[in-house]
């Protein structure tokens, strides 16, 4: 009984992915809106959602922003919902610094349309129940969001 | 406040095609970061929240659709491109400009009653504890 129910609980109820083109700015954000809307099509809870939301947007700005391309991929289970963001790209020399509220190494023309402002990172970890983040330089960058739903999926 | 009152005191253009007299705002802010505009968020089940901007390109209405944001103010005269507008009418956020500098803008509302964004953050923590 046991067993089924932990089976029941890693069952992926829905699952999405989306790619991401670094530098395409005319549809940046596009993804991020059809994961909240398919959010908000199964009934999720609306706080949740708008966490999801940000984290996923400030992540697919990332990419368009700083990658190559990229993946973006939402899983649904019961309990939670994992968002993981796949780069190739430059990567992150220090990561430490990278998280620092404020810190960024984003162009000119990037600050110009309101982006680049250092709080993408935080803002991720700050909508997250937990935030995982590694990279490799050269190679690209991998996010790990994970939002719990505690019953609130309905 | 609804959005058509907000239009007589900021002296506003509506330039997208919607009924400002429907939309009722409660809250705003005023930023030209993006991650400011998303850290004071709002779930999509309230929108009442209208952003104060100086900037007009196409990811504000984007930003403003992933943060719960119900319409956006143009400040210092500043019109956003058709682009901008017709992805506004898309995601049905209405749009309004002003002449007016983005701390007049926001002294008139502040004065006239409107809270700050923020302050939903803290009310929602207050409830928490």
């Amino acid at each position: 009984m046991k067993t089924k129910k932990r089976g029941m609980k890693n069952r992926v109820l829905l699952q999405q992915e989306f790619k991401i083109q670094g530098g395409d700015f005319v549809n940046a954000g596009e993804s991020s809106c059809k994961i909240r809307n398919t959010l908000r099509e199964i009934g999720i809870d609306s706080d949740i959602i708008r966490r999801i939301a940000i984290a996923a947007y400030e992540a697919e700005m990332n990419v368009v922003m700083y990658a190559h391309h990229g993946t973006m991929k939402i899983n649904v289970y019961r309990d939670k919902i994992l968002l993981t963001i796949n780069d190739k790209g430059p990567g992150i020399e220090n990561i430490v610094l990278a998280m620092k509220p404020g810190f960024s190494t984003a162009t000119e023309e990037m600050r110009e349309m309101g982006f680049g402002a250092g709080m993408g990172l935080p803002n991720m970890k700050k909508n997250a129940d937990t935030f995982k983040i590694s990279s490799e330089v050269g190679k690209g960058t991998r996010l790990e969001i994970k939002i719990l739903l505690n019953g609130k999926n309905g | 406040m609804t959005l058509s009152q907000i239009q007589k005191l900021l002296h506003a253009e509506l330039i997208s095609e919607h009924e400002a007299q429907n939309i009722n705002i409660e809250f705003a802010k005023a930023s030209d970061l993006m991650s400011d505009v998303l850290a004071f968020s709002k779930p999509f089940s309230e929108r009442d929240t209208l952003l104060i901007t100086g900037l007009t390109n196409k990811q504000v209405v984007r930003t403003c659709e992933i943060a719960g944001v119900a319409a956006i103010v143009f400040v210092r005269g500043k019109n956003p491109s058709g682009e901008t507008i017709e992805l506004a009418q898309q995601c049905d956020i209405p749009l309004l400009a002003t002449k007016l500098k983005m701390y007049e803008a926001c002294g008139i509302l502040y004065t006239n009653g409107m809270k700050g964004a923020s302050t939903y953050e803290d009310e929602k923590k207050g409830n928490e504890k």
